[in-house]
């Protein structure tokens, strides 16, 4: 199995570092033609008006579009959240534009939700598709789910708050499974991309 | 149970950075100029580097309702000065709500003995360095990110290659000692010995490490990256060239394209002229930024 990970910006190497632990072959995408022949494709977290300009500027933006209608597996975490999501509240910057996400998941989310970074913070998350064991939430600058109108919640805060998500062969997760020691939200990942084909 | 202000939460908005250009800005006009080129993040200050430079006198925290007019302006992280070992500067900024504070030595030092106790805050800090040792030094008082110093203000990428080439070698120097050197080694760098055995066994710094002071083209900026910087900062490159749109917007290019030379070759062209260098060894030695802390 390979699995490109998006390498504009941000924490790109945590998750190649995961998927090697994993005993997968992942790498950096940062061109069009780093895009063939992938089955599954992480979005990591980072800036998201960074990634999405630099995504449009090199052609990704309408490929990885195209590439996810057509059923490729996709994860996104925090930034790559908002990336993939069909709506976005909180803050006005170009990611707000058409044509400039991917709008692959029918999901409204909201940008930098808790606050500046003095208020991120870590929790320990219940999630049931990753069984009993409660998982690392780091959320930094986070933002939230504020509906999922198709698919599947996959955790909340205690407060209820929709923190990730699964549409498909879509994920999502407002927090950085990416920056714990702990793998199985990766290996839940692929798990669906292991599906696919 | 919500916990903020841990050590993760501070080292993980510096990886979220990383791979990214973070530029200094004035004014609220120069940060959204700087977000739609893709910044990372900004710096607010109250003049550029280059500008404190040409002014003298003593250059402090700006101004707070500056700081807020640019938070309210984007919604990349924002990033401000305090003097070196100012904590109350510090504690001003924080209460504010900046993301990361930067005690800088482009501000004029508050305290040339100590710095600030960083682990006291719920903010993550960045400081300077010039070598392994003084990064070391900084990680072990709370420092969550590191940036290597070079000579801000000055457009020439000198000093700022000397400092990180400094940082990586003696990284390799910690990782092929044998234990029992490590103890000497820690002695002669000045830095803690638990950080010294940490690098030995992992072979990188604990924290994210950024490359500034210098950075004034895009090539400037694949060269930090080569070198081994994660990120860049830019000080009085964008806003002190003739274009600093595009200017921005280049620099941002190659610095996630640093290892794809017909890309930094293509963000070079056309760039209508960088901001204008200075030679270190002309500048007085006390008007040098990079020699303020330890």
């Amino acid at each position: 199995m390979r699995i490109g990970v998006l390498a504009a910006q941000g924490a790109f190497v945590e998750h190649i570092d995961h998927l090697h632990h994993l005993g997968v072959e992942a790498f950096p995408v940062r061109l069009l033609q780093e895009l063939k022949g992938i089955d599954g494709l992480i979005i990591p977290g980072g800036e998201s008006t960074t990634i999405s300009r630099l995504m449009v500027e090199y052609s990704l933006t309408s490929e990885i579009k195209k590439l996810g209608e057509q059923g490729l597996p996709i994860f996104g975490t925090c930034a790559g959240m908002i990336l993939l999501a069909s709506e976005i509240t909180g803050g006005n910057n170009l990611t707000d534009k058409p044509g400039t996400r991917l709008d692959l998941m029918d999901i409204r989310v909201k940008r930098n939700a808790f606050g500046r970074q003095r208020e991120s913070f870590e929790t320990e998350l219940t999630i049931p598709v990753l069984g009993k064991k409660t998982f690392p939430g780091i959320f930094i600058r986070a933002p939230l789910i504020e509906q999922v109108k198709s698919g599947e919640i996959l955790a909340r805060l205690d407060n209820g708050t929709i923190v990730a998500a699964q549409q498909g062969r879509l994920l999502v997760s407002a927090f950085h499974p990416e920056l714990t020691d702990d793998p199985r939200f990766h290996h839940y990942f692929l798990d669906i991309a292991g599906g696919h084909n | 149970m919500e916990k903020t202000g841990t050590w993760k939460v501070k080292t993980g908005l510096a990886q979220m950075l990383k791979g990214g250009v973070i530029m200094d800005i004035i004014n609220a006009e120069q940060a959204k100029i700087a977000q739609e080129a893709g910044a990372c993040a900004v710096m607010a200050l109250e003049r550029v580097p280059s500008d404190i430079r040409a002014a003298g006198g003593v250059a402090r925290m700006a101004d707070l309702s500056i700081i807020e007019d640019i938070m309210k302006a984007v919604s990349i992280p924002v990033m401000a000065k305090c003097r070196i070992g100012h904590f109350v500067e510090a504690q001003a900024l924080e209460a504010t709500g900046v993301d990361y504070i930067d005690e800088s030595e482009v501000l004029t030092p508050a305290d040339e003995s100590n710095h600030v106790w960083k682990h006291d805050f719920k903010v993550p800090f960045v400081c300077g360095c010039r070598n392994l040792g003084e990064a070391l030094r900084r990680i072990d008082e709370g420092a969550a990110m590191i940036r290597t110093k070079g000579e801000a203000g000055t457009g020439n990428i000198v000093e700022a290659v000397r400092h990180i080439r400094a940082v990586m070698s003696s990284i390799q120097k910690l990782v092929n000692a044998r234990q029992d050197e490590l103890m000497a080694l820690a002695k002669e760098m000045g830095a803690p010995m638990e950080l010294v055995e940490t690098i030995h066994q992992t072979g990188k710094l604990p924290v994210v490490n950024f490359a500034a002071g210098g950075v004034a083209t895009p090539a400037d900026a694949a060269l930090m990256m080569q070198l081994g910087a994660e990120g860049v900062f830019v000080g009085s490159g964008i806003f002190k060239s003739n274009n600093p749109a595009v200017m921005a917007k280049t620099i941002v290019r190659a610095t996630t394209h640093y290892q794809d030379p017909k890309i930094v070759a293509e963000v070079s062209k056309g760039l209508g002229g960088a901001m204008r260098g200075l030679d270190i060894k002309k500048i007085p030695v006390d008007e040098l930024l990079a020699t303020r802390g330890w």
